[in-house]
């Protein structure tokens, strides 16, 4: 049995509590009148530090100064408002969505680990039963920040603004599917599936261990069956509502795989790095060097598939320039050109160069330095996604984004050390149990 | 290389490997195993350095990649750079994204074809090259070792009579 180490409960604890002061300040200090936003915007032109920040600060000044010659525009400035106040909820999202990707990454992964009966892996099922217990949290609380965006209580999703629905025509063509009723009872749907896998799974999984004979693996294997069928339907319906839905104007038909292969790699990382640090505490004595040597390997591949799709959304959008559909990339390219680029070497050239070698791959320091490297990476490409859409060209890495890694980061840690904590780390009687342990390559 | 050399034949491949590790335990010299099929473990048990193809493939892969780079760059840039399709063809960089196919592309092609030709050429595998095969049931399903005599024919065959051989011959070693 694991025992939570008093250090990391502690570490979490701090994260959590630093994470929501940073939040809190985030919401704070966002302004409330168009007066204090562009008072902030006029502070920000004013102390510019560092060399890149001045550099966007000007941006800022000139486009706060083109405001007032145009003479009280009052809707840009709402705009601008608007984009402020969505920063700290904005932080939140990310944040919050990043981590319960993790978590359902991780139960893709487990299920597919089911489904295929692979041989390798049943040694790390807890570990990954462990990860998924944070769906419930996390996905409690990414549907309260959806319930309360559908509240009006910010500004995130536009085509939930009754008024601005009525003066969009192509909002008013998708009000059939982007009714805020329908969509929550969407994501209750999603998010209620995906639950009920991973807590059954987990029972029968438990039961397993205590039974006689395996009537409850053949019903996991039966289930994750079923829920990968589920998991797949609904996972892309899930990114066209959380995400692609942040710019209403804007679709991509391969959206749905790619932030799939987004969570997919982030959750492999985490198994991994949870693997490597349970093991270093003396926890997963049958793990071995080819367990995680596996993981690196789904680390690389599903890391180069990812860009594969990044690729593909890019580069069929960015030959075929049609006006609709480019400025999605337009405004990220124009705004966003470190992060956005940035994310592309963190996330495809540094796995590609650091993992390909086949003795890399079993050294377990450099599997969490490239796993910190791709979870950062796989932040800022859920940072891509919503940050444009929600405040624009007002996007800064600051309090309240670190705020809410920290706090979810820290939630994430504690509810995921505590359920390794309520098993034992190692199934006892999965069929292919004598397999893993003795699995090399 | 001795003149003259040993052959034991196994026909089952976990014996062959008890008999690899145990010839080898005795310091003999294996000069080849010639087996129907790969036998999981068997270049470990020998003691054979591991292949540096893999190093290779890399290398070549850079390399098409480099060809890829610099021949469309040559092409669509700097020779005759015309406006296709509002494609802008001012630098590489801006007209990259239509180019990665086929920079991906190159770079598998080489990476590929350059490993398969530098596996025939380590390999010694061409067209007309007469089989080295000493015994035509090895590609069936018999087991062979190798190994040299330096007047020590008995004490060797003793050792690999001991080993689960089902035969044992003592041939002379052309060239």
């Amino acid at each position: 049995m694991y025992t939570f180490s008093n250090r990391l409960k502690i570490g979490s604890f701090i994260a959590m509590g630093l994470g929501l002061i940073f939040l809190a300040i985030g919401f704070v200090s966002a302004p409330s009148t168009v007066e204090e936003a562009k008072a902030i915007v006029a502070a920000a032109h004013d102390d510019g530090h560092g060399s890149g920040h001045a550099e966007e600060a000007t941006d800022h000044g000139e486009s706060s100064a083109h405001g007032e010659e145009a003479a009280h525009d009052a809707s840009h400035d709402e705009h601008l408002l608007h984009q402020l106040q969505n920063r700290p909820w904005s932080a939140l999202y990310v944040a919050a969505f990043f981590f319960f990707m993790i978590a359902l990454g991780v139960l893709a992964f487990y299920a597919v680990q089911r489904a295929a009966q692979a041989g390798w892996s049943p040694l790390l099922f807890r570990v990954m039963e462990g990860i998924t217990a944070y769906l419930v949290p996390g996905g409690i609380i990414v549907f309260v920040i959806l319930v309360l965006s559908v509240m009006h209580m910010n500004h995130m999703f536009v085509w939930m603004d009754a008024d601005t629905v009525a003066h969009d025509k192509l909002l008013q063509g998708k009000a059939g599917y982007l009714d805020p009723t329908f969509f929550l009872v969407r994501a209750a749907i999603f998010l209620g599936g995906w639950i009920f896998y991973r807590e059954y799974s987990r029972k029968l999984s438990l039961a397993q261990d205590e039974s006689d004979d395996n009537s409850n693996f053949v019903k996991n294997f039966r289930w994750s069956a079923g829920f990968l069928v589920f998991y797949l339907v609904t996972e892309s319906m899930m990114s066209w509502d959380w995400i692609m839905s942040l710019d209403p104007h804007w679709f991509s038909t391969l959206f749905g795989w790619y932030v799939f292969a987004s969570m997919f790699v982030s959750g492999i990382t985490v198994i991994a790095m949870i693997a490597i640090y349970l093991k270093s505490k003396g926890y997963l004595e049958d793990v071995n060097d080819s367990h995680i040597h596996d993981l690196a390997k789904f680390m690389f591949g599903i890391s180069i598939f990812w860009t594969y799709l990044w690729f593909a959304q890019f580069m069929l959008i960015w030959y075929a320039n049609i006006p609709e559909e480019v400025t999605y990339f337009v405004a990220r390219i124009e705004d966003y050109k470190l992060p956005f680029f940035g994310m592309l070497a963190l996330n495809f050239i540094f796995p590609l160069l650091i993992l390909m070698n086949s003795d890399y791959k079993r050294v377990n320091w450099f599997v969490i330095m490239t796993g910190l490297v791709l979870l950062f990476g796989h932040y800022l490409d859920i940072f891509n996604m919503v940050m444009p859409a929600t405040v624009g060209d007002q996007w800064y890495i600051g309090l309240p984004e670190i705020g809410g890694i920290l706090f979810f980061g820290g939630l994430f840690v504690f509810w995921v050390f505590n359920t390794l904590t309520k098993a034992p780390l190692q199934p006892k009687r999965n069929p292919f149990i004598e397999e893993s342990r003795q699995f090399h390559y | 290389m001795a003149s003259k050399v040993i052959q034991a034949l196994y026909n089952d491949d976990d014996v062959l490997m008890h008999a690899v590790k145990k010839v080898r335990a005795e310091h003999h010299h294996i000069e080849e195993v010639y087996t129907p099929f790969p036998v999981h473990g068997l270049d470990k048990a020998m003691g054979l350095e591991d292949t540096r193809i893999a190093i290779t493939s890399f290398m070549y892969g850079c390399l098409g990649l480099i060809v890829a780079i610099v021949m469309m760059n040559y092409i669509m840039i700097d020779d005759w750079p015309q406006d296709i399709g509002g494609k802008p063809s001012f630098s590489y960089l801006e007209n990259m994204p239509a180019f990665v196919p086929i920079m991906f592309e190159m770079t598998v092609f080489f990476a590929a074809h350059l490993m398969v030709i530098t596996f025939y050429l380590r390999s010694r595998m061409w067209p007309f090259k007469k089989a080295e095969n000493p015994d035509k049931r090895t590609t069936d399903d018999h087991f062979l070792m190798e190994i040299g005599v330096h007047d020590n024919e008995k004490e060797l065959a003793d050792l690999l009579w001991e080993t689960g051989a089902v035969e044992i011959n003592v041939t002379e070693k052309e060239s």
